[in-house]
């Protein structure tokens, strides 16, 4: 087998050294009553042209295989990774890298993530940021914990409907056993966070809101602000498309407190659902609570310009028990995938595509609207927005899905069971006019 | 790291089984980590402080000291309410290191019952707990 | 035999924003066949302040900063725990493929029949290798997939009708063993190993009791050796109506040869960027699959991979579950890599690699125990710890000889872990690295060690080679710069 380099003479040569007649007398400490007696029932060893094979045939049972157009978001987004991106992230140098704890030899890394970590508060508007995490749900959970373990008094966080259904999932899980309280903030009618439901509400650590809303809404986060800063808790911001900031307000501007987010958008394939980027920043004074990694720069013994893991005395390593989170690993090649990414778009890159995001799903809307679908909200978006479809759209969405590869919208029944017929679609800028004029003509049809 | 002989235990204050040390100041107690503990942790990077107004009891963690890689919680020496800290070691936590019984002082308390200085350490007990 | 580690021609390369030039854009800008839509001005921001860079200028800077880099692909990390194997080209190939990369989480069960079918057999592997009936594979890390069996312990005991407070976790144990119990409310209490550096029954009877959720224990454990009490331990443990975790980082010194869910586990976690060969990635991202005993099965992460015939889906009717972990359904691109790293293997493939992992890791013990201090003197498993005993006399640290390593082209071994041994030195090969480069390592160490001796102050000022020499790691924790 090519990875296993030991020939016949190098183990007995080995054997002779360590003392042992075979390669099973090296487990001869364990008992026998521990030992396996079913062996291992796997499948024979594949050849890599067999490998190929296999792997290409499940392939193939994706839709994703061929050529097809998606019109779906709801927190995983189809965009245009540069060839360079993932030219640069596959260098073995990267790819094959350990965790950067001796720095000497781990300085490309190292700056790759501080790189990162600056880029991240350009774009949102934040002091700092982590080296990052999981996704943006568990990021997002983090902060929840945060906002609850900083405060004196309260043991509640209000946390908005309209933020993904899973994150808010995710973050129930996580807080299960701590006897934390989750209150709901509910929608209004404008497909936005209730204001004045969050306004009625007292003893609470902190305010969570996304925007880009699960809708697609734009939610007016100066206002979450201001009721935040009258109850005395922390503002929490969180988002699911990282593009949206080459257009809209950071949620720096508007003074969050903790922003977390996922960054699958900065140059990730969308590779069902994972791995992605857990994107999370938060104001100089939050520095020792935020969780997680940490790249510093600092300067080597003949004064030059250097870079490590610092504050890592917050961490599970040093604290044990008493650490704030038990992360190890971070999502590291997708941090340096993000930079790769925020790179080569640069501030200029970021708006234009930014802008033709907004473009392309203010027309998608206007078509289908057009073609007989129901514009169920009014307000701004950013590249997703819900319309309702008549009863037996589901079976037409299927049909379009089977007989074109063009995948139309994201049904909302599962997330929000009294939204049937309801429908998020999603248009960036991977989708043409063609294929949306498409659309509409078998919409209307 | 140093030997025992190598540092410094003034007389004049009492010590803890944990390397604190108290000092009784008028009405007040200032409190500190001694030679041995500051030496032990390396260079200190970062010192976590209660609030002003926080109360403990004796023995209680009130904060902790960190060094690049470790961190040591500290306890309070005697029962008493926290009147100011040392505002010094937010820019330069070091002074714990080169002067852990002046400058690099840590919290300075309103003591809830003097008496409770008797359970601690005189110079020679501590001397004598460090080299056994 | 000359040693890997030599000079060459590396560039300097500022950062990011010292490049930038007003104007510069490294993007391919999509033309826009749609009419421009404005957006209201009191939503839109100011472009974020990112640098402007050509195209080269991005590829320059990253190549030169990935040449600064240590890797497996160039040299052997010997560092225990971590398992740093060879990472197979071909898995690339495979998760790069277009059906898997492009393939979008909500595109429905039956457009995605691909990846659930690979999810399920991963499950069924998984479950294979470690002896236990099912796996989810949703948490996102090892520590991830901690937290998540912790979890379900937690909501088991709920379920019982009771919560207890406190888990045992045993000295060797990993940081983040404790800190996922604390994430579920469990207070850990330290266990300490006998004389052997392994687990005594007695002394996890009598820490036992019932406000005890359970134990952690990770076998082999960061000694690298074999908890050989482990039965006598779990029955310990469930006799009081305890569970037992299992931390399963060093799974790659046992594969084939026990399976954990015959010893009286309850859940294990696996990394996938350990045992299963998926890369580090500088730090990520990984992959923790969970395996759980039946009794557990209700309590899995939603959603979970189902078969009926030939066909796959998602189902979330699952009342128990502890709810969600991730966004998705976790790592999907790192179980590819590790599917096709299973199926490359194969059965006997996965046994022969934990051999050659234990014999390399003994052939390194049996070498340099004469030259460095083996604290325990025993068969080890895949792993070994040593100290820096032999070179005190000289002020000479494990950390010194870690530096100095890195001039003879090795990365240094973990170093300071576990704590129950001070000033570790701990080694795992992996059965990836071959007996010539071993033998590189083992003439690097001793030189290094002969070095200590006459001429200590080489040491303390090590690494000479690499781009940049010790850092100044006070000054980053005392004045924190995070960003540029």
């Amino acid at each position: 087998m090519r990875y296993l380099p030991h020939t016949r003479q190098d183990i007995d040569q080995m054997l002779a050294v360590t003392g042992h007649a075979d390669l099973n007398q090296l487990f001869e400490t364990i008992p026998d009553s521990a030992k396996t007696k079913t062996g291992l029932n796997l499948p024979d060893a594949l050849s890599e042209w067999d490998l190929n094979a296999e792997m290409d045939k499940l392939a193939s049972q994706n839709a994703a295989c061929r050529s097809y157009t998606c019109l779906m978001g709801a927190g995983s987004y189809d965009h245009h990774i540069p060839a360079i991106v993932p030219y640069l992230v596959s260098r073995s140098e990267f790819m094959t890298a350990y965790t950067p704890y001796q720095p000497e030899v781990s300085q490309g890394t190292l700056q790759g993530i501080y790189e990162f970590q600056t880029m991240v508060t350009a774009l949102l508007g934040m002091d700092i940021a982590t080296a990052s995490h999981y996704d943006g749900g568990t990021a997002l959970a983090e902060c929840a914990l945060i906002a609850l373990r900083k405060s004196k008094s309260a043991n509640k966080i209000a946390v908005s409907n309209l933020i993904h259904p899973s994150h808010r999932h995710i973050m129930k899980t996580y807080l299960g056993p701590s006897g934390y309280e989750m209150v709901d903030i509910p929608a209004d009618k404008n497909g936005l966070t209730d204001l004045v439901a969050l306004k009625s509400m007292d003893d609470i650590a902190g305010v969570a809101v996304q925007s880009p809303n699960f809708f697609g809404n734009i939610e007016d986060l100066g206002s979450f602000k201001a009721c935040a800063d009258e109850k005395n808790c922390l503002l929490i911001t969180s988002f699911t498309e990282a593009l949206a900031h080459g257009l809209l307000k950071s949620p720096g501007r508007f003074g969050a407190d903790l922003v977390a987010g996922e960054g699958q958008s900065l140059g990730m394939t969308k590779s069902f659902g994972g791995p992605g980027l857990g994107i999370l920043a938060g104001t100089q004074s939050m520095m020792r609570n935020l969780p997680g990694r940490f790249v510093g720069k600092t300067v080597d013994s003949k004064g030059r310009r250097g870079y490590v893991l610092t504050l890592a005395t917050r961490e599970q390593h040093i604290r044990r028990e008493k650490a704030s989170s038990n992360i190890c690993s971070n999502n590291g090649l997708n941090a340096m995938t993000a930079a790769i990414y925020m790179a080569a778009a640069g501030k200029n890159g970021i708006r234009e595509i930014a802008r033709l995001n907004h473009d392309k799903a203010v027309y998608l809307k206007n078509m289908l609207v057009g073609a007989g679908l129901h514009s169920v909200y009014s307000g701004a978006f950013f590249n997703e927005f819900v319309l309702k479809a008549p009863a037996g759209f589901a079976n037409k969405r299927r049909e379009i899905a089977e007989k074109y590869n063009l995948f139309a919208g994201v049904p909302l029944e599962p997330f929000y069971p009294d939204m049937a017929d309801h429908y998020l679609f999603c248009a960036t800028e991977t989708v043409s006019r063609q294929a949306m004029d498409l659309l509409a003509k078998e919409v209307k049809a | 790291m140093k030997s025992i002989e190598e540092l410094s235990f003034p007389s004049d204050v009492k010590y803890t089984d944990d390397h604190e040390w108290a000092k009784v100041e008028g009405d007040l107690v200032r409190v500190g980590i001694s030679d041995y503990a500051q030496d032990q942790l390396g260079e200190i990077v970062f010192v976590e402080m209660p609030e002003i107004g926080d109360t403990f009891a004796q023995g209680d963690e009130f904060g902790s000291v960190e060094s690049v890689k470790a961190v040591s919680e500290i306890f309070l020496p005697i029962a008493g309410e926290i009147v100011e800290v040392n505002s010094e070691l937010e820019d330069a936590p070091e002074l714990v290191n080169t002067d852990c019984y002046n400058k690099g002082w840590l919290v300075k308390i309103k003591p809830d019952d003097l008496s409770e200085m008797d359970n601690l350490k005189d110079q020679a007990a501590y001397l004598e707990m460090l080299k056994g | 035999m000359t040693q890997p580690g030599t000079t060459g021609l590396i560039f300097n390369e500022p950062e990011l924003w010292d490049k930038s030039r007003e104007g510069r854009c490294g993007i391919s800008i999509p033309r826009s066949d749609v009419p421009r839509a404005d957006l209201d001005p009191a939503l839109t921001g100011d472009a974020p302040e990112l640098p402007q860079l050509s195209e080269l200028d991005v590829v320059r800077h990253f190549i030169r900063l990935s040449q600064w880099n240590f890797c497996i692909d160039s040299g052997m990390y010997p560092l225990g725990s971590c398992t740093m194997k060879y990472n197979p080209k071909t898995n690339e190939v495979q998760a790069a493929r277009k059906g898997f990369a492009a393939a979008h989480p909500l595109a429905g069960d039956q457009f995605s029949q691909g990846a659930l079918k690979l999810m399920y057999e991963l499950e069924q592997l998984l479950g294979e290798i470690t002896g236990f009936p099912a796996v989810t594979l949703q948490p996102a890390a090892g520590a991830h997939g901690e937290f998540t069996g912790m979890l379900m312990i937690h909501a088991w005991h709920a379920k019982q009708g009771r919560q207890r407070s406190k888990i045992l976790v045993p000295d060797t144990a990993h940081g983040t063993n404790p800190a996922s119990a604390s994430l579920c409310g469990y207070k850990s209490v330290n266990i300490k190993s006998g004389p052997k550096g392994v687990l005594e029954p007695a002394t996890v009877a009598e820490a036992m009791d019932e406000d005890t959720a359970g134990i952690m224990i990770t076998n082999p454990n960061t000694l690298g050796l074999f908890e050989d009490n482990i039965k006598e331990v779990c029955d310990i443990v469930h006799a009081k109506g305890g569970l037992v975790y299992g931390d399963g980082a060093n799974m790659n010194a046992v594969m084939g040869i026990i399976k954990p869910g015959e010893l009286g586990i309850d859940v294990l976690h696996l990394n996938l960027h350990k045992t299963f060969s998926t890369p580090h990635g500088g730090g990520g991202p990984g992959s923790g699959p969970v395996a759980v005993v039946k009794d557990l099965i209700p309590f899995l992460p939603v959603p979970r991979v189902q078969k009926e015939n030939d066909t796959y889906s998602f189902i979330t009717n699952c009342p128990d579950s502890i709810g969600r972990m991730h966004t998705f359904y976790g790592h999907f691109g790192i179980m590819v890599r590790a599917f096709a790293y299973i199926l490359s293997m194969g059965g006997d493939g996965l046994k022969r690699a934990s051999q050659l992992a234990v014999l390399n890791a003994n052939y390194i013990k049996e070498s340099l125990k004469t030259t460095l201090d083996l604290p325990y003197d025993r068969p080890c498993m895949h792993e070994c710890v040593f100290t820096d005993k032999s070179v005190q006399e000289y002020h000479i640290s494990t950390m010194d000889m870690a530096k100095r390593l890195l001039d003879y082209g090795f990365h240094p071994p973990t170093v300071y872990f576990p704590l129950v041994v001070d000033a570790a030195f701990m080694v795992e090969p992996t059965e990836t690295e071959s007996k010539d480069d071993i033998d590189q390592f083992i003439e690097a160490v001793k030189a290094i060690v002969k070095e200590a001796a006459s001429n200590p102050e080489k040491l303390k000022s090590a690494p000479y080679l690499p781009k940049v020499t010790r850092l100044d790691e006070v000054a980053a924790a005392r004045k924190p710069c995070l960003k540029g």
